[in-house]
């Protein structure tokens, strides 16, 4: 135990388990903000805008997180010069690291929570649109009371899937330099290789306290939310 | 995709068709727009992104002998020996899963959990350390890193995969395996779990991508994958951006096929129903546990 506690002292551990956090819900606010924008792109009538969204997914998906990590960071960074930190700051490695780095986590993310919202679209049967129309409502009214609202609760499950793999993901941004948990174990096994066991186990279990719960969380608003059909 | 009338909208009237296109119009000019000032940006004179001597390495036979395939050979190994391993393991936690013994089914199920929430790259530094540290490889650290990494996270997900796959079987299955006088154990082994792999082969090969995706993760620990052998390649020429284009086109081809062949699949099976048991109905193709349909979903197998 004492060992265990020195070295979450040494290395800074909370710190570190603070970054995934701040890596994830701002990762997570980015890619839904960019990922409702592709969603309606892919929903949309008009052919060019669905090209463009298809487009984005099909590319950005299959291509690994860690090469998107890598261009943000040393391609778009290094090579062009592309710097987003504050021009005064003094720790503006660090900052252009977590920047970057949140926008690869969105860039990449956006894609899932893009294909979530749209199987949210889907699992809506075509005769409850036809249904409002029926009853009168024009094209706002149905899509705001009778649509979007059942979409919604459709795609909480892959979005809560999403969201738990934005949280593991963000370790890939120990590649950028970014001090996350896995920058932070891979400090402390170079440092005290006796204590490797102990370390996994301390890295699995803090992901496992920020995941089960969000998992647990998601399932059982999915549940409660489900739209009976 | 393209003429498929949505639940959104109805089939566009005159005055709609030509507000389409003036957003298409507007929209297609505005992208274009987009990509000709990252043209510019790249070749702007500072750092010229498209000048012969950046690209010409990639008419050089060296450059792929030497560099980009065997990094692509790594990759499609590691990817390789993880995805069957992974199904050797998976097919049997998930089977202990289902297990009628209490005691097999909760461990087997802690050990899923737990595998399914640490992230792959965490489970990729203690394997390779673990080789490393306590079974002094020598310089096959990186290798028995990435498999072990990959398959201690793919396991996992190919159990619930399994599990899942064997809940959609209609349970009139195992009853008649016990009706003409089987054990449990061989009606699980002989009529579920076939049917269950049947119907769970689309999703299987979609966790083929997730894998290969995955491997790329190697390159942080030093195995010289495809993006590793990449990078290294782009330090001789100085041409880094080119490579990463060239790199990413690769990952994406080989992805976007596999991602076709699951559907091929998918489709086929639909076809000829060689298994009782459906596939699991989600849109995610890369998250083939979980479905869109909420009552058969549980959170937390995040497979991106």
């Amino acid at each position: 135990m004492g060992d265990l506690l020195s070295l979450i002292k040494e290395f800074h551990f909370l710190a570190a388990f603070w970054m995934t956090i701040k890596l994830t819900v701002v990762g997570a606010i980015g890619s839904l903000i960019l990922g409702t924008i592709i969603a309606i792109f892919r929903v949309s009538p008009v052919p060019v805008l669905r090209a463009i969204g298809t487009g984005y997914v099909t590319l950005i998906r299959n291509t690994p997180l860690t090469l998107i990590a890598f261009v943000c960071s040393v391609a778009l960074l290094g090579t062009l010069g592309l710097s987003l930190a504050s021009p005064h700051a003094t720790d503006d490695v660090v900052q252009n690291g977590f920047r970057w780095g949140v926008i690869a986590i969105a860039v990449y993310h956006a894609t899932f929570v893009a294909e979530a919202l749209r199987s949210g679209v889907n699992t809506v049967p075509q005769g409850q649109a036809e249904a409002a129309r029926a009853i009168g409502l024009n094209f706002g009214q149905s899509l705001s009371s009778i649509i979007l609202p059942q979409a919604f609760r459709g795609s909480i499950a892959p979005l809560g899937n999403t969201l738990i793999a934005l949280t593991k993901n963000t370790t890939v941004l120990s590649t950028v330099g970014v001090a996350e948990m896995s920058y932070a174990m891979k400090n402390m096994i170079e440092a005290r290789a006796s204590l490797l066991y102990m370390i996994f186990l301390l890295v699995a279990a803090a992901f496992v306290i920020l995941t089960l719960p969000v998992g647990a969380f998601f399932t059982s608003l999915s549940k409660r939310m489900a739209v009976r059909r | 995709m393209s003429d498929q009338t949505t639940v959104l909208f109805d089939a566009p009237g005159p005055k709609a068709r030509r507000r389409h296109l003036i957003i298409g119009v507007v929209a297609g000019l505005l992208f274009l727009l987009a990509l000709f000032l990252i043209i510019r940006g790249l070749a702007n004179p500072k750092n010229n992104q498209f000048t012969a001597a950046m690209w010409k390495p990639f008419l050089d036979a060296s450059t792929w002998l030497d560099y980009l395939l065997p990094g692509l050979a790594s990759t499609l190994l590691a990817a390789v020996i993880a995805i069957v391993l992974s199904i050797i393991l998976g097919v049997l936690l998930g089977l202990g899963r289902l297990a009628q013994n209490r005691i097999v089914r909760g461990a087997c199920g802690v050990i899923v959990e737990f595998f399914r929430a640490v992230p792959v790259l965490v489970g990729m530094l203690f394997s390779y350390y673990f080789a490393l540290f306590v079974l002094h490889l020598p310089n096959r650290q990186a290798f028995f890193g990435v498999i072990v990494g990959l398959t201690l996270y793919n396991m996992a997900v190919i159990a619930e995969l399994i599990r899942s796959g064997v809940h959609s079987l209609p349970g009139g299955q195992r009853e008649a395996g016990l009706a003409i006088g089987l054990t449990e154990s061989q009606s699980q082994w002989a009529i579920l779990l076939p049917q269950a792999i049947t119907a769970m082969l689309p999703s299987l090969v979609s966790q083929l991508v997730v894998i290969l995706k995955d491997t790329a993760l190697g390159a942080i620990i030093g195995y010289p994958d495809l993006l590793q052998s990449g990078y290294t390649m782009s330090n001789l020429y100085g041409n880094l951006i080119p490579t990463v284009i060239v790199v990413a086109a690769m990952y994406i081809i080989i992805n976007y096929s596999l991602t076709r062949v699951a559907r091929w699949l998918e489709r086929r099976m639909a076809r000829r129903g060689r298994s009782a048991g459906k596939p699991p109905q989600d849109t995610m193709i890369d998250n083939p546990a979980a479905s869109a349909n909420a009552a058969a979903s549980t959170v937390g197998v995040g497979s991106l």
